[in-house]
């Protein structure tokens, strides 16, 4: 088990590298990416300075080489290094600004590391995300297993149909009426607004206010766990172990629960940990219904700005968060299934 | 009278589709005592497996509509609730299934799966379950059982996961047991050690035996009574010798004909009956088998056709489903049957 951690973890650091190389090469095969940061009425000398300022002058691999330097142990911006003498000559060392290891970049439009703006943004869509998470988990297998459990009965007929309904339903329109109706017009709600949890006392008004975003963004993934929960489950309880389950003259209900669940339980794993992976690189319709100031929102202001900097460490922390639950799907999966666990 | 240790009363087990009402068991009547073993020979979609699974109650909360009476030991198993019945299951009546691998769970280890059918029926803690485990692992000749009550099914070979269905199904002692096919899914080696172990355990425990197969070597090895099923239901009903070596329903000789004999040429092709069994679904009336018979010619046209034939006794303890008068087909001649379809 341990050897078996050990190998998918040395293969998931080799992707990450793989990956942070190909994202990088992509963001770069797009042309100079100072034209784009500097805007539509742009001397030529105007380019060249911010080029040369920027970095973006030297050979695409040694620019490759400072990124991966800067994610080993960090860097100083500004980049040029003649430019960064001349302002130690002219005492603005203050200017000079220093990124840590991992240094993700630094975005010259909002004059702030990557680290930095990802580190603010990170705090609501990893909140949104969990709370999401739990909610339609929690409420999509229970309803699933409950639809499977009636199958045909007029329970599962009325769980089918709405989750159908929820399912096409676009997040914009959800949240919205969450937003506009629950909170402000007929103020069922306190209007949600995201506040950091940074202590135990902090856990009410997190939960309050990211309660509305949180089951908007559920209610979509839960009307999907429904199905997906009740197919497994109707699909285990068809194998021939729950006859035998039920011929050893097992209780209905640990048939269902000890045998007939664990193994609808292999395949959720596996979509939840994606799911929840997309989430973290952040929900971006429900950052903007409710002004959430996350990754999503950080994304979409990036790309409008044209902001590489921060568009390739967002695309690279993204791509982490992928990597990184694969990983931890592939454990849970040896963990519930023994026969992954002894397979050489 | 007292009645017999099992009997089985014109049991119907019927399963309503859109398309119409599937007979999978039409009226289904045998008996059986202690100690003592019933074969029940027939192709698939035969009702073999149907009416046995009746037994166990494995059709409740399904939609089949199961009907007639089963007796087990004075207790008519259909009239039970479902509690009553699901506490029955695998202490009184157990079974064993064809397919070993898939029948039991992948997630779970095989002590772990023998113990639970010991401790749902008895008040035990998880230790005394796991010791009684590895007392039946050891019974049903699985070595160094200590060890292997530990292993999942995966890591059993087939021989091995069907000895530990074995051992979970007689965990609890039971009075009847049901090997559906128990031996289909094995090597040719192993099929004779899993009959050898079974029958060793039948006489120790004194158990009653269904065994379920189309092989007539099984049936010749293990069984006392044999009842041929075709269209769900008995077309032949008698003991061993009788059925093997008096076949009184052309059915039950196609059977017995279709079986390659070592003794012959080796050139010599196989005789297997012509055509297929027919669909249960809105079965025609007349005789089920008569398509395929090569002995209707001996029966008045039109009657099979027209009419079911009753189960008749045509010697003590020899019930056959047939139309023919002459009960030895032997003296009767075959005429090749076209089956076109």
């Amino acid at each position: 088990m341990i050897a078996f951690i050990i190998r998918r973890v040395l293969v998931g650091i080799v992707m990450v590298v793989v990956m942070i190389f190909v994202v990088f090469s992509l963001f770069f095969a797009s042309g100079n990416p100072a034209i784009n940061q500097c805007g539509k009425y742009c001397s030529a000398e105007k380019i060249e300075e911010l080029t040369r300022l920027l970095g973006y002058d030297k050979p695409i691999p040694a620019q490759f080489g400072d990124f991966v330097r800067g994610l080993v142990v960090g860097r100083d911006y500004p980049v040029n290094d003649a430019y960064r003498e001349q302002l130690i000559a002219n005492g603005f060392e203050n200017r000079i600004i220093h990124c840590e290891a991992p240094c993700l970049g630094y975005s010259q439009s909002d004059q702030k590391t990557v680290n930095q703006l990802l580190g603010k943004a990170a705090g609501p869509t990893i909140s949104l995300a969990v709370v999401s998470f739990v909610i339609w988990i929690f409420f999509g297998v229970l309803i699933g297993v409950l639809a499977a459990v009636f199958k045909g009965k007029w329970l599962d007929k009325v769980v089918v149909g709405s989750t159908l309904v929820v399912y096409a339903l676009p997040v914009f329109v959800i949240g919205t009426f969450f937003l506009q109706y629950v909170a402000i017009k007929w103020e069922l709600y306190p209007y949600p607004r995201f506040e950091p949890l940074q202590g135990p006392e902090d856990i009410l008004p997190w939960i309050t206010g990211i309660f509305l975003p949180a089951l908007t963004l559920a209610l979509f993934f839960m009307a999907a766990y429904v199905r997906y929960t009740r197919a497994f489950v109707l699909e285990s309880m068809s194998e021939d172990y729950i006859r035998t389950a039920r011929a050893k003259g097992l209780p209905e209900r640990r048939v269902l629960f000890k045998h007939g669940l664990r193994s609808a339980l292999t395949p959720l794993v596996t979509l939840a940990g994606l799911d929840f992976a997309s989430l973290l690189a952040g929900a971006i319709i429900t950052e903007s219904v409710f002004n959430y100031q996350g990754m999503g929102a950080l994304a979409v202001k990036a790309n409008n700005n044209h902001d590489l900097p921060v568009l390739i460490g967002l695309v690279i922390v993204g791509a982490t968060a992928v990597i990184v639950m694969n990983i931890i799907v592939d454990i849970l999966y040896a963990y519930i299934d023994p026969r992954v666990r002894f397979a050489k | 009278m007292t009645r017999p240790f099992l009997s089985v009363e014109n049991l119907v087990v019927h399963f309503p589709t859109p398309d119409g009402i599937v007979r999978a068991t039409d009226g289904l009547s045998y008996t059986l005592e202690p100690g003592k073993t019933l074969g029940i020979v027939g192709e698939s979609g035969s009702g073999k497996s149907v009416s046995s699974s009746a037994i166990l109650g494995l059709h409740r909360n399904t939609n089949a509509q199961v009907s007639g009476k089963i007796w087990l030991d004075g207790v008519d198993l259909l009239a039970l609730s479902d509690k009553e019945m699901q506490q029955r299951r695998g202490k009184d009546v157990a079974m064993i299934f064809q397919d070993p691998l898939s029948a039991l769970h992948p997630y779970y280890t095989v002590g772990d799966q023998v113990g639970e059918a010991y401790r749902i029926h008895n008040d035990v803690t998880k230790k005394q379950a796991r010791a009684r485990a590895i007392e039946m692992l050891d019974r049903v000749g699985i070595p160094d059982p200590h060890r292997r009550v530990d292993a999942y099914p995966h890591q059993f070979s087939g021989g091995m996961r069907q000895r530990a269905m074995i051992a979970m199904a007689l965990i609890n002692d039971p009075e009847l047991l049901i090997a559906d096919e128990p031996t289909t899914a094995l090597d040719v080696t192993v099929q004779a050690q899993i009959l050898d172990l079974l029958q060793d355990l039948q006489k120790e425990f004194n158990t009653a035996l269904i065994m379920i197969t189309h092989d007539l070597g099984v049936i010749a090895e293990i069984a006392d009574e044999v009842l041929v099923m075709y269209a769900g239901r008995a077309v032949e009903y008698g003991s061993t010798k009788q059925l093997l070596t008096e076949p009184a329903m052309p059915y039950t000789l196609g059977l017995i004909q279709s079986v390659p004999d070592l003794s012959s040429d080796v050139n010599e092709p196989l005789k297997p009956i012509p055509g297929n069994p027919p669909s249960l679904l809105n079965p025609p009336p007349g005789c089920p088998f008569e398509p395929r018979c090569a002995y209707k010619h001996h029966v008045p046209d039109g009657l099979p056709q027209r009419e079911l034939p009753e189960l008749r006794e045509i010697a003590p303890g020899h019930f056959r489903r047939c139309h023919l008068t002459e009960t030895d087909l032997s003296k009767l001649t075959p005429m090749p049957v076209g089956v076109d379809e």
